[in-house]
């Protein structure tokens, strides 16, 4: 019989710890295929963040560090800079990158770090219990908006991909969605992207947003989930290519 | 001098240079891979320097947007086995403490220097010691401690920085410059020479590319019921090696003397010209300089203890050491403490003065003693 499909290696074969429903599988095996087909695993370090992907590193069979919320994009301009023919990625929730991280995104985007950023965006601090995020929806419930997101004292969702695109540090961006099939296949391609131009040395930073589902902290079921992605988050969080 | 290809760096010439650069020199000459750093006073002479030097020598320079992040950025090169650092002074150092720890929970080699200045808070930007509690503790969350050296000269600035970076590999930890305004800035001698380095581990845990190999993972999160209760008996078991084998500290006429004046860094130099003086007028005075602060010379303080004796430690600060003294002279003997804080420096007359009061206060309380024997 012919295979098809399989798993790509650097993905381990191992039980998830994922809820049902949400997006990081996903991403983490998008990941995974474009290190194997990029033949880059023995030179590829990743840096998984705080939040519930913080054991990334049980899942993607690469050189890993975990570091401090926020940080690393700090951490990957040392490993960068040090190490100019590795190639290094970090992977950031929207509480890490958009919140506490902010300051360090921009600045690595500022100095044209040659690192690739992969920034998943569920709306929600997803391991602390579904809290507000920068990028919280307006009226969106969470554990900290018990009536809604009111954009008038808690700002309005936080959009940094447009934020960062006019740095001139800043190589590529592009937003996509982990919804359908037809919007996986896209990000997998952003993905491949990214990292080719940090292979190929392309000056400064590329990062690619995921939109990501959180069903257990959006309170629905994993397809109402992958549906609110489409019909909401993409109408303030627009998909396609902002930059390069 | 500092012009490439005119230098005597690395001969045994001396050389005039202030504390910041020789100690950002030593750096260089101890193989150090990359600078991270953003602005602070005290210490600014040592990312100028760097800035020009390191490219010099195809290292990297970064200057970064906050100390937390240049600690994050040592934190990244170390992760991937280079020898890294960074500088800050007083409230830099406050940031960068989150890092401190994830260097420790990851047990990453990494060298910090503090050019200690006044605080609380803003503080000034004179020189000061009170940073000293942060610095021997740990200074940010969890139970870890740092290698911590407390120069007090320029050459002991340089001479420290290559032991740092050779101790921070060899351990795995933090090694802690603790330097002031002071040392910083001023001018002195130094002989600035490679020191050669003994065989350290090798560095398998680095993260390099998983080429032909398992991954290798840097963490400091363990979530297994009893797994970071092991971590932590781990480090305690590497602080206890340490604190058995890398204890330095410098002692002067103690055999014989009544009084002995416990102080480090700059203070220990005023020290000593107040302990030379009293000499002179026949008090029997010495003092002991610890040069690591932690680990710090309990051991020692404790043996001149077991003679009936008079301590006074000095310092730049409301009175931090002090309370490591206390604990090493276990009540033993009286310890007097004289401390000049918020940038305030303590002169050699005032230092004196201290040490003749002590030397009436130590013979009421000699012969009170003998008396107190007869009965």
């Amino acid at each position: 019989m012919k295979t098809v499909f399989q798993r790509t290696p650097t993905l381990k074969d191992c039980p998830t710890h994922y809820c049902p429903g949400c997006g990081h599988g996903i991403a983490h095996r998008l990941i995974a295929e474009v290190i194997d087909e990029l033949g880059i695993r023995g030179s590829t370090i990743g840096i998984a963040p705080v939040g519930c992907a913080v054991l990334e590193y049980d899942y993607i069979d690469v050189d890993m560090i975990e570091v401090a919320h926020g940080r690393a994009p700090a951490v990957a301009t040392g490993m960068k800079r040090t190490n100019p023919d590795k190639i290094i990625f970090s992977y950031q929730g929207d509480g890490d990158l958009a919140s506490i991280g902010a300051g360090e995104i921009l600045h690595a985007g500022h100095r044209g770090e040659q690192i690739t950023v992969i920034f998943i965006n569920n709306a929600v601090f997803g391991m602390t219990g579904g809290q507000m995020a920068p990028t919280t929806m307006a009226d969106q419930i969470t554990a900290t908006t018990p009536k809604g997101r009111n954009v008038a004292e808690e700002g309005y969702p936080l959009c940094v991909s447009e934020l960062l695109a006019v740095l001139p540090g800043v190589t590529y961006i592009e937003r996509c969605a982990l919804s359908t099939p037809a919007n996986i296949r896209k990000a997998k391609k952003a993905l491949k992207h990214a990292f080719e131009l940090q292979i190929n040395k392309a000056h400064g930073l590329s990062l690619v947003e995921l939109l990501s589902s959180c069903p257990t902290y959006w309170r629905m079921s994993p397809p109402d989930a992958t549906k609110w992605i489409d019909n909401k988050m993409t109408k303030v969080f627009p998909l396609g290519r902002l930059k390069g | 001098m500092t012009e490439k290809g005119q230098t005597s760096i690395g001969t045994e010439e001396r050389v005039l240079m202030c504390g910041n650069e020789a100690l950002a020199e030593a750096a260089i000459l101890a193989g150090c891979d990359a600078y991270f750093g953003y602005p602070i006073t005290p210490q600014n002479e040592i990312p100028a320097y760097m800035s020009r030097r390191m490219p010099e020598e195809g290292r990297v320079f970064v200057q970064s947007e906050s100390e937390l992040a240049a600690i994050n950025m040592v934190f990244g090169a170390s992760a991937t086995g280079k020898r890294a650092m960074t500088s800050s002074s007083s409230p830099g150092i406050s940031l960068m403490q989150e890092g401190i720890s994830y260097l420790a929970g990851a047990e990453l080699p990494a060298v910090v220097v503090n050019v200690m200045r006044g605080g609380p808070g803003l503080g000034n930007i004179a020189p000061s010691q009170s940073d000293y509690f942060q610095a021997t503790r740990g200074g940010g969350h969890g139970d870890y401690r740092t290698i911590v050296f407390g120069p007090s000269s320029v050459q002991e600035m340089a001479d420290c920085m290559s032991l740092a970076f050779e101790l921070a590999d060899k351990y795995r930890m933090t090694a802690m410059i603790l330097a002031d305004g002071f040392l910083g800035q001023m001018m002195e001698p130094v002989v600035l020479k490679k020191r050669p380095s003994p065989e350290l581990p090798p560095k398998d845990w680095a993260l390099t590319g998983a080429k032909d190999r398992e991954q290798n993972i840097v963490r400091s999160l363990w979530l297994g019921e009893g797994v970071l209760e092991d971590l932590n008996f781990k480090l305690d078991d590497k602080y206890k090696q340490i604190q058995k084998n890398e204890v330095l500290c410098e002692q002067y006429e103690v055999d014989d003397a009544e009084i002995i004046v416990v102080a480090y860094g700059i203070a220990a130099r005023i020290v000593s010209g107040a302990v030379t003086r009293a000499r002179e007028e026949g008090i029997k005075v010495g003092w002991i300089r610890p040069v690591t602060l932690w680990p710090f010379p309990t051991e020692q303080i404790s043996k001149a203890a077991d003679e009936f004796r008079l301590f006074l430690t000095v310092e730049m600060s409301t009175g931090q050491m002090v309370e490591d003294v206390k604990l090493a002279v276990a009540g033993k003997a009286p310890v007097v403490f004289y401390g000049r804080p918020g940038g305030g420096v303590p002169t050699v007359d005032e230092i004196l003065d201290k040490i003749r009061q002590l030397t009436i206060r130590h013979k009421t309380q000699d012969s009170r003693l003998k008396t107190q024997d007869k009965r």
